[in-house]
């Protein structure tokens, strides 16, 4: 075993832990920086499969503006979250079937496609990922447009958030 | 070498606890925390993809930077609306949110 292979499996195992506990703890705040310890996890296995840009943008965009939003909101909806009541619905265990389910199923559909022992190639060398990753994104040929898209996506999104929570006196 | 099939069976993993969380916790703001993992188990095939396949094409990357957009405007608008109903109805709780409801 790879010193790679070593630093994933704990990177894994940190991010799913991460992730159980965004979903089972009842105090929401907790929730939420178990989510940013859950990003932090994806962001090194971005970096793990050298995509570097992704793995900046995992932890400016995730854990800088989207998790603090999350705390945002958690604390200007705090008063109903001192109920003692359950935080999982009366169904959950329909919840948990379908979430074991959904990983047995994806689990079976890889057993059986060959391509999965796969390893990755070098790059080729003088290989900028990040200069090409800039330049499919402005390129007329590539992706300038879906770039765009989201971009117009973006502020319609930003614009009708402050109009929903807009508090009309 | 870590093997493709590692990240994707951590994919497949955070996707389900992700789906878990959207379909059992009763918080509103719970279940977008359970949509945020669905997206980054998402992010992390599409990266492992690129990774895997063939390099020069960027397709990978360029769709998990638009996931990313995907994602801030779901949540700001999600937590919009959830500020906005427990202004009004001072509840966060997914099931008496059933204004709509004839």
């Amino acid at each position: 075993m790879t010193g790679e292979q070593i630093i994933f499996l704990v990177v894994a195992f940190f991010t799913l832990f991460s992730a159980l506990r965004v979903v089972t703890t009842g105090n929401l705040v907790h929730a939420a920086l178990w989510l940013i310890a859950t990003l932090f996890g994806v962001a090194v296995v971005f970096a793990l499969l050298d995509a570097g840009f992704l793995a900046v943008v995992q932890v400016v965009v995730y854990i800088g503006a989207i998790a603090i939003l999350f705390i945002f909101a958690v604390m200007l909806t705090r008063k109903d979250m001192r109920d003692q009541g359950p935080q999982l619905n009366k169904t959950w265990w329909f919840g948990a079937l379908l979430a074991v389910g959904t990983f047995s199923g994806l689990y079976f559909l890889l057993q059986g496609w060959n391509g999965l022992s796969k390893t990755a190639a070098d790059f080729p060398s003088g290989f900028d990922a990040v200069g090409e990753l800039g330049t499919a994104l402005t390129s007329p040929a590539a992706y300038v447009l879906p770039f765009e898209v989201a971009s117009v996506l973006l502020v319609a999104a930003l614009v009708g958030a402050v109009y929903v929570a807009f508090n009309r006196k | 070498m870590v093997p493709l099939s590692w990240y994707l069976i951590l994919s497949a993993a955070l996707f389900s606890i992700g789906v878990f969380g959207v379909l059992s916790r009763r918080n509103a703001v719970a279940i977008l925390l359970g949509i945020e993992l669905m997206l980054n188990a998402v992010n992390i095939n599409l990266a492992a993809f690129w990774r895997y396949g063939n390099v020069m094409n960027m397709a990978g990357q360029v769709f998990a930077i638009i996931v990313f957009a995907v994602a801030a405007a779901e949540v700001s608008v999600g937590l919009a609306l959830v500020i906005s109903v427990y202004r009004k109805h001072n509840t966060v709780i997914a099931d008496e949110i059933d204004m709509m409801k004839f």
